[in-house]
């Protein structure tokens, strides 16, 4: 019959040994070569595109090579003796002390460079997990403001330092640093005031997130810095550089309190409902539960607030204070070295590129480390 | 049937309510989603309620644990009736595990942290022994093998396991199931449900919203069908399924069972 032949003739089945056996992947398709083929000449556009890029890259980067290194000078006490075509880099020697330190006095450096030192295995046990002695070193991390503190500032047997004498890189790191630290619990409780049922608290928050974040920077340190003491009793002083980590804090954890917020709105309902089934209350459920996932989500927000935070560290300038880049702009100025503009500025760039991009990185590495869906 | 709102459980379960509603009504803005419901649950009973969707069978037992709350009547839950008093909402919380839909497993801990986290710091039961308990109640749903791996890579019915151990890590005095198996593929429905008609016979109190008519007739003492926010039928799974007394439930019978 025509019905069943056909029937028959469409079914199929492989019996268990008859299973077909792995096969490897052609050659063309793995290794060095696979991946040439694939990445960069996977058809004449392509093709193309890599050649142009290799291209620019050949135009650029042996002349860069040539200015910074080849034909650049690195000895001499002012311009005049500079006479190479590419780059004047004599003032370092001069000058690196000012860069690094501003005004700080020179027999007392040691203690910044203990301060700096001491930072890296302050730092280990909140950035990587697995550290060992983590718990001895958690205390340490803990510890470290004050020691920093004490280190930079004096105290304990140690010369005061005023604070005025603060420059170079130096307060970049600390305003950096203490904004970064500071502004990520801030922005975390603004994020959950604004998202608080008790609408006081809501106002409150969203008072404060938008009129800081609707004024620019500096508009908060000229306020801090000429209006504020106005108001305050004169015998109430407070550091300027006190002041300009309070507003950098301010203004960054307003940005972090959104980035934040962002996160825990991504968070599914059945996450808060799981919890409180549980009997978590509710500094527990978000504590343990909602923030842990909140804040992974909002990594790259979160560090892309930091990366500004660092950059506008800068800013400082504008109410007196020589940061790196204050440094630079009075070298620049200065008649010994007049029209060094490029390498004072790429100098500078340099010190803020490798710390945002070590930021950057680590943020990537920080969310490889917290993916869960990809580990298996 | 004599009286709807008391029961007589099957499997030697005591008549003392362990939950006992009355007068319930609740609405979502001005819709009524729960129209005057009573009902008692004995303890070790195990109740089956169904329904067609919006009937507001997920919002009753979520009434029970307070994830939702209602405007009028009486919720007493072993012996605490459920007002604002926010500690007495955790504490009944702490009694009364859940199943969801979702499984709402937390995706950022490994399965066996999923277990012991309410354990350790809501219980404060001791890091150590919250992981036995945890392996133990894993070795119960029959995934120990799974503990160290994140949810993200189970399977729909291992992560519904996972769930349920984690509830029972509590040792709850009454479990709610919030249609455990509707988010499943077929293949893992049958895996979840014998790990549920386990707990069953182990005489755990148990409310289960659900679909699988199935389970209902192996398991409950009494089917509760639900539709438009009233109960319009509560019966025993014999009478229920064999000569229903509602013609609502007659026809949803005929819908779901062709």
């Amino acid at each position: 019959m025509t019905v069943d032949s056909q029937n028959t003739g469409r079914a199929f089945y492989r019996k268990q040994a008859d299973l077909l056996p792995e096969k490897a992947a052609p050659v063309t398709s793995v290794g060095a070569l696979g991946w040439l083929r694939t990445n960069m000449f996977s058809g004449w556009f392509n093709t193309g595109l890599t050649l142009i890029a290799v291209y620019i890259l050949w135009r650029i980067i042996p002349p860069i090579v040539d200015w910074v290194f080849l034909t650049s000078d690195v000895e001499g006490v002012d311009r005049f003796a500079c006479t190479n075509s590419g780059a004047c880099w004599a003032w370092l020697d001069q000058r690196i002390r000012q860069y690094l330190y501003g005004f700080y006095p020179a027999d007392q450096i040691w203690r910044v460079n203990i301060a700096v030192i001491l930072l890296f295995p302050a730092l280990a046990p909140m950035l990587f997990s697995g550290m060992p002695y983590k718990r001895i070193l958690s205390w340490f991390s803990l510890a470290y403001p004050v020691i920093a503190t004490i280190l930079i500032i004096g105290g304990l047997g140690l010369e005061p330092v005023s604070t005025n004498r603060f420059g170079g890189f130096m307060l970049n790191l600390i305003v950096g640093l203490s904004g970064i630290v500071l502004s990520l619990p801030v922005g975390i409780v603004l994020a959950l005031a604004r998202r608080s049922q008790l609408p006081i608290v809501r106002t409150l928050s969203v008072l404060f997130i938008e009129a800081v974040r609707g004024v620019p920077l500096l508009t908060l340190l000229f306020v801090s810095n000429i209006i504020l003491p106005i108001f305050l009793p004169p015998d109430v002083t407070f550091d300027s550089l006190v002041r300009v980590i309070i507003m950098v804090t301010a203004f960054s954890a307003a940005y972090m309190a959104e980035v934040i917020r962002g996160g825990l709105q991504a968070i599914p309902r059945g996450q808060y409902e799981a919890a409180q089934a549980m009997g978590l209350n509710y500094s527990k459920m978000m504590a343990l539960i909602i923030l842990p996932q909140a804040l992974k989500i909002s990594i790259p927000g979160i560090v892309n607030t930091f990366i500004g935070l660092f950059k506008d560290t800068t800013l400082v300038i504008l109410i007196g204070l020589f940061d790196i880049l204050g440094i630079g702009k009075a070298m620049v100025a200065n008649p010994d070295w007049q029209g060094l503009g490029t390498e004072t500025y790429a100098f500078v760039a340099c010190f803020f590129f490798v710390v945002c991009f070590s930021m950057s990185r680590y943020s990537v590495y920080l969310e490889k480390r917290l993916d869960t869906e990809e580990r298996r | 049937m004599s009286d709807q709102a008391t029961t007589t459980p099957q499997n030697g379960a005591t008549s003392d309510p362990i939950i006992e509603i009355t007068g319930l009504n609740k609405w979502f803005g001005s819709f009524h989603v729960l129209r005057d419901i009573n009902l008692k649950v004995g303890r070790q009973e195990k109740i089956v309620i169904c329904g067609p969707s919006g009937s507001g069978k997920s919002t009753l037992i979520r009434c029970i644990n307070r994830l939702e709350n209602h405007q009028e009547g009486h919720i007493v839950v072993d012996g605490t009736e459920l007002t604002h008093d926010l500690k007495k909402i955790d504490l009944i919380r702490s009694e009364v595990g859940m199943v969801f839909q979702q499984f709402n497993l937390f995706p950022h801990l490994t399965v066996l942290e999923n277990c012991t986290l309410a354990p350790i710091w809501v219980r404060k039961v001791p890091k150590k022994r919250a992981e036995e308990l945890g392996r133990e109640y894993l070795e119960r749903v029959k995934i120990p093998e799974q503990a160290d791996k994140y949810p993200g890579q189970l399977s729909g019915g291992q992560q519904q396991r996972v769930a349920i151990a984690r509830s029972l890590c509590m040792e709850p005095n009454i479990m709610l199931f919030d249609e455990p198996t509707s988010a499943l593929d077929p293949e893992m429905i049958k895996e979840v449900l014998d790990v549920m008609v386990d707990l069953a016979e182990s005489g755990m109190t148990m409310l289960v919203v659900t679909h699988e008519m199935g389970f209902a007739a192996q398991v409950a003492d009494q089917i509760i069908f639900m539709d438009e926010g009233q109960i319009v039928e509560q019966n025993t799974p014999d009478e229920f399924f064999n000569n229903p007394k509602s013609d609502r439930t007659a026809l949803f019978l005929s819908q779901i069972l062709s």
